[in-house]
């Protein structure tokens, strides 16, 4: 990738981050931490790497991505309606009584939307199922889920990745958010899941470790996997939770609080300030 | 007269499945390492290739179902009904039912009649469990031919199917000559007023022999099949209530939650009349033989046969 596809690449994830910080100053309630820390990894796969179309979501040979950490949907939704799903505005009905986005992402309401999750643990198992019907129908798509750091400590990612290894699914590609933070604490401090690495490799991945934030790695490890054959890939991307909004950054508090109006404000300021820098330098 | 079949319920649905699948090729099935004992092996000798076991992790199981089912196949997901209904009852909730996916749950060795292996493994929540997931179908078939029927009835349904099997085998009694099954409607087997007994699963058919041998003592019961505790058939319940004014439920289950909740239900808000549950009565099982502790938890034909002949006493 060029520098100024990169640029471009890093406008539509403060975009997202835009989006998140704004649906949940409407709702009033969300996650911004884990939003803001996956929305490169959104991004990216978004607008460079899956074979989507949001004019036919149903598309029975679009890649697939399940949000396995399905709370982190706020920046998802925003990265969705970049893409051309549905309209930017639903993001400030997010939550909402009789609202398209639900709190947790909700697939038989929301187009783009290919799991319903929320509940910790789940999606990396239907990603196994999705990666599993196309070698069934001899198809190409790929199949994509994004887990929190803290949600490894699931024991049934651990059954789905004993599944995904023993069934060689190698169009399955799990990447780990690694903000290293979780509700109650630091992941370390809390339940600590290191060295993951070796977890998911003992587990029969092909492991990549990269910075999520950095477009060039992301890009990177997704073409790696591509190349990996009979299993399947785990990328752990080392993310700040609360990226780019300076006071949530690292900070265990906005995992799931949403930001009043005059942080709001703030917030979105500094995103803004951000997207005016990067398009200044187009 | 209709050829008596005894096989477990499980045996059939393994064969159900297997002679659906030679025509319908979106058909996958899983187990959890217990294919040998939900049957689900029949169907594996058959067709190696769409048949998956997941290993003793029944939560993946049914979320990898999920995915499957998203993807526009037909999984079935096979365990004991303790283990799925139990152990997997979230991954059922939100990865199946919340999306309302074509998942067919498949509980084996369900009630008591699991027999020695005891109370770990005798399920006697999986209806009360089920029914209360928003969407859930529940089927209960009672016989070999039902089972074969409610099936394939499961199998053409789009969207998320519970269907509770035994291991005990037992004796068939409906005729397939003259049989047909409709999800959701229950099925009159024998004409009376005196009482309604209303049975499901397993115990139908002692429930049957019962109503028969009060028959000959000029005690006239109706008894009807529930196979389909959700939706359940409203219209025959309270058809029942209103024509009989007493009910008796007949259920290998707890009586909460249950067959007999689940009329409760319906007569508290259609037709109030006195509803007496014969079933586990909120105690756990243990190990023995089968047949002796269905008799033990008086859910044979000459314990509900004297329930009932007590209730038309009582007037």
């Amino acid at each position: 990738m060029d520098s100024s596809e990169i640029r471009q690449l890093q406008i539509l994830a403060a975009k997202s981050r835009m989006g998140a910080i704004l649906g949940t100053f409407h709702a009033k309630s969300g996650h911004p931490g884990g939003s803001l820390s996956a929305a490169d990894i959104f991004t990216y796969l978004y607008f460079k790497e899956m074979n989507v179309d949001p004019k036919n979501p149903d598309w029975q040979d679009r890649d697939r991505f399940v949000l396995s950490k399905g709370h982190c949907c706020p920046s998802l939704y925003a990265t969705l309606a970049l893409k051309g799903y549905f309209d930017w505005n639903e993001l400030t009905v997010l939550r909402h009584v009789g609202a398209m986005l639900q709190g947790h992402p909700d697939m038989k309401g929301t187009p783009g939307i290919d799991m319903s999750t929320g509940s910790l643990g789940q999606g990396i198992s239907a990603a196994c199922g999705m990666a599993l019907a196309a070698k069934l129908d001899n198809k190409n798509y790929r199949t994509y889920a994004v887990l929190g750091d803290g949600e490894v400590e699931e024991g049934q990612v651990w059954e789905a990745a004993m599944f995904a290894a023993h069934n060689k699914l190698d169009n399955l590609v799990v990447i780990v958010d690694q903000n290293g933070l979780q509700i109650d604490g630091t992941v370390e401090d809390v339940a600590g899941i290191e060295p993951l690495d070796k977890k998911f490799e003992s587990f029969g991945f092909e492991v990549f470790k990269i910075d999520g934030h950095d477009f060039n790695q992301i890009a990177d490890a997704l073409n790696k996997a591509k190349t990996v054959k009979g299993k399947p890939t785990a990328i752990l991307a080392k993310t700040v939770k609360g990226k780019g909004v300076s006071f949530m950054e690292n900070q265990v508090g906005w995992h799931g609080t949403a930001p009043n109006e005059e942080q709001y404000k703030q917030a979105t300021a500094e995103i803004q300030a951000e997207i005016d820098r990067l398009e200044g330098n187009c | 007269m209709a050829q008596v079949i005894k096989k477990a319920t499980r045996e059939s649905f393994g064969m159900a499945l297997c002679e659906l699948a030679k025509t319908n090729k979106d058909i996958i099935v899983f187990d959890a390492d217990l294919a040998a004992a939900t049957k689900t092996n029949i169907f594996k000798k058959e067709f190696p290739e769409r048949f998956f076991d997941c290993g003793i992790a029944e939560g993946n199981m049914i979320g990898v179902a999920a995915g499957l089912a998203a993807s526009g196949k037909i999984p079935v997901a096979a365990s004991f009904a303790m283990f799925a209904t139990g152990r997997a009852f979230e991954q059922i909730r939100n990865s199946v039912a919340y999306p309302h996916l074509n998942v067919k749950i498949a509980g084996s060795h369900a009630g008591i009649s699991t027999g020695e292996d005891g109370a770990t493994h005798q399920c006697i929540e999986d209806i009360g469990i089920m029914r209360t997931i928003p969407g859930m179908v529940v089927l209960n078939p009672a016989d070999h031919y039902e089972m074969m029927a409610a099936t394939k009835a499961a199998v053409e349904y789009n969207g998320p199917v519970y269907i509770r099997l035994g291991r005990l085998a037992i004796d068939s009694f409906n005729d397939p000559d003259n049989y047909t099954f409709e999800l959701g409607k229950g099925i009159t087997l024998h004409e009376g007023n005196d009482v309604a007994v209303i049975a499901t699963g397993l115990v139908v058919n002692e429930a049957l022999k019962a109503v028969k041998e009060l028959e000959a003592e000029g005690i006239n019961a109706r008894l009807i099949n529930i196979h389909t505790i959700k939706p359940i058939d409203r219209e025959i319940i309270v058809k029942a209530a209103k024509e009989t004014g007493r009910i008796i439920t007949v259920e290998e289950h707890n009586v909460i939650g249950g067959l007999g909740d689940a009329v409760c239900e319906v007569t508290s808000e259609e037709c109030p009349v006195k509803v007496t549950k014969i079933g586990v009565k909120d105690r756990f099982g243990y190990s023995g033989p089968a047949l002796e502790l269905l008799d033990k938890f008086e859910l044979t034909q000459p314990h509900i046969a004297k329930a009932i002949r007590n209730i038309v006493k009582e007037g």
